[in-house]
């Protein structure tokens, strides 16, 4: 008796008890589902995140200094000095200086605008343009100037766009407006990258009583050259510290591996949880087997007498269970496409972002492996005890 | 001559019941050659049910030896014993022990699917059994469509598809009424004039009464053996010796 034999009496059995057939693959069905839909959106947040950072660039190192564990200091003009030793792998620098006392424009105050001490070539790093008046230059730097550069909801919203030439107040200090930048998010609003303030970092640096910058923006001149010069400034600022709890290097892609594998490990966890059904569609099938073995042991019996050896008995409830399992598999994998597109499409209205669920090739074959897996596994005990049979008991059963 | 094809040799079968050792089968011996039409006839407990799950190779003997077609059956695994049930056998039940949900040709077909024989091949040896027992327009019917005689001739061609040594029929008038009945028989005594071995076993005696030699059993033992038309006679001395 050939293989194909077996296939086809399994099918036709499934085929004569379609009901039970759909119950018994129900279990696997849903789990294949759940797991392609989980990996799916996993996926889908990954490449959502590596987008969203890819947008904003993904050459920029962030250097963060904080001294601690030692007792050396670092100024503006040191950083300034390590990326300059290395031209050809640095592009821009700029400190940038958080400041947490809010704008005041007359007697408003607006805490949801951020103000931010950065070096001149902040906006050759971010690629902002100013659409009136000027950026901030070096001598706005040298002389502790109080200027500044605001973005377009802060002139448009703040100012009535008349910003140029007004001022605005920041920890009790006075700022003159020299430049407006233009728009930079598709829709200007109120906390967003447009509502900002910047400032020279030294002013800044004196205002927030911190004296120098902590945190510093670099860029290479490519994104190849990312994690070299990242090296290179650890390596520069450990020859100061001797010390490395009293730095940081981050990159973008560094701050992307890690939320990557946050969600993968999300992602894992709940595809564990999603194959526990898995388990549980496996151990109905075994269930509704033993039913039928026993349902069928008349059938078996006279099988077995007119020739069937253990083994074709065996491999028929082994190719039955299997088939059951994997036509639950198919069944669960169409599901999962589709629950992945409607997934799709609640997300994207929901949030007003593409979010793509996209199950990936490997989770289908991984999941059609287990869900084939699963039949044989659970189908190997019913099948054995049909095999294993007395052929006249089996005859004589009603 | 003739050729011995099952050849019982102090055939015993003892089983355990719980503590007590029944002898179903007690020392039988005997021979059934080629082209013989045989019914072994008894009570129910006379053993024959066991005699016949020995020759269907069903069961093995525990002591005593069975040879089928001159070879030893008792020394067989399971694998083989499939195998010769396949080859040799072709069985015909009381029940009919039809497959419900195959029709008349997948039904036929069986045996030779075990027998590894082509698709192709099966069908028309199938197509050609049903048709010599006048099925040969029913061939799509599922059993359940038929009556029992009707089963009864497809379990009969299914008995021959796989042109056995022996043809086995297990009380194949049990379920039928008389006229059908006959039918039947009548259909063995034709394949017994064909050339094929019959061994009939039943309870009744009208019905052995069709075939040329009767081996009686009692208690698990031969009490009779010889052609059919002195067996009535002894049936009487066997009945007062019980």
């Amino acid at each position: 008796m050939k293989l194909t034999e077996s296939f086809s009496l399994a099918l036709s059995n499934i085929w004569n008890s379609k009901m039970r057939s759909f119950l018994t693959m129900l279990g696997i069905i849903i789990g294949i589902a759940a797991v392609m839909v989980i990996v799916g959106l996993g996926n889908g947040m990954e490449n959502y995140i590596t987008d969203a950072f890819s947008s904003i660039g993904t050459n920029v190192i962030t250097v963060s200094v904080t001294g601690s564990g030692s007792s050396k200091t670092v100024t503006e003009d040191d950083i300034y000095e390590i990326i300059e030793d290395y031209p050809d792998w640095f592009d821009h620098v700029s400190p940038t200086v958080s400041m947490r006392s809010s704008v005041k424009i007359g007697s408003d105050t607006y805490s949801r605008t951020s103000a931010t001490g950065v070096g001149e070539e902040y906006f050759d790093i971010y690629d902002y343009e100013v659409a009136a008046g000027r950026e901030l230059r070096y001598m706005d730097m040298e002389k502790r100037e109080n200027v500044c550069v605001v973005g377009c909801y802060v002139d448009e919203v703040l100012f009535d766009g008349q910003a140029l030439g007004d001022t605005l107040r920041i920890g009790g200090k006075v700022f003159t407006v020299v430049g407006v930048l233009d728009q930079i998010d598709d829709e200007i609003d109120e906390g967003g990258s447009d509502d900002a303030v910047y400032i020279p970092y030294s002013t800044a640096a004196r205002l927030s009583y911190a004296g120098s910058a902590s945190t510093y923006l670099v860029t290479t001149d490519s994104d190849d050259l990312v994690d070299a010069g990242k090296e290179i400034i650890e390596d520069e600022l450990y020859e100061i510290f001797r010390t490395d709890d009293a730095y940081s290097v981050t990159t973008l892609s560094t701050l992307l591996d890690m939320m990557t594998e946050m969600i993968d490990l999300v992602v894992l966890v709940l595809t564990f949880i999603a194959a526990i059904s898995l388990v549980v569609g496996g151990i109905g099938i075994m269930n509704i087997m033993l039913v039928s073995v026993s349902e069928r042991t008349r059938e078996i019996g006279i099988r077995k007498a007119l020739g069937a050896k253990e083994r074709y008995i065996l491999t028929q409830f082994v190719i039955e269970a299997a088939v059951t399992s994997a036509i639950g598999g198919i069944i669960g994998i169409l599901c999962g496409y589709g629950l992945s597109s409607l997934a799709t499409k609640v997300i994207t209205q929901m949030l007003g972002e593409t979010l793509n669920v996209v199950p990936s090739t490997m989770s289908i074959i991984v999941a059609f492996g287990a869900s084939a897996l699963i039949g044989i596994v659970f189908g190997y005990l019913p099948a054995r005890k049909a095999a294993r049979l007395n052929p006249i008991d089996a005859l004589r059963h009603d | 001559m003739k050729t011995p094809l099952v050849e019982f040799r102090s055939v015993c079968k003892t089983y355990y019941m719980g503590d007590d050792i029944v002898r179903a089968a007690d020392n039988i011996s005997f021979t059934i050659y080629e082209n013989e039409f045989v019914a072994i006839v008894g009570k129910s407990g006379s053993g024959k049910s066991t005699c016949m799950n020995i020759i269907g190779c069903l069961d093995v003997p525990t002591s005593g030896t069975y040879l089928l077609d001159g070879r030893d059956v008792g020394q067989m695994d399971k694998n083989e014993l499939s195998e010769i049930r396949n080859e040799k056998l072709g069985f015909i039940f009381q029940q009919y022990n039809l497959l419900p949900k195959l029709n008349l040709l997948e039904n036929v077909e069986v045996p030779l699917m075990y027998a590894g024989v082509s698709k192709s091949e099966r069908r028309k040896i199938a197509k050609e059994k049903l048709e010599m027992v006048g099925l040969g327009d029913k061939l799509r019917n599922k059993p359940s469509q038929l009556s029992g005689g009707q089963q009864q001739r497809v379990s009969i061609a299914r008995a021959l598809s796989n042109h056995p040594s022996v043809i086995l029929a297990d009380e194949p008038t049990g379920a039928l009424d008389s006229r059908t009945s006959r039918e039947v028989l009548a259909m063995l005594q034709d394949l017994h004039k064909q050339g094929n071995t019959v061994v009939l076993i039943t309870h009744d005696n009208s019905i052995a009464a069709t075939a040329e030699r009767i081996i009686r059993l009692a208690d698990g033992k031969v009490i009779y053996d010889g052609p059919t038309a002195d067996a009535f006679k002894d049936e009487h001395v066997g009945g007062v010796g019980a």
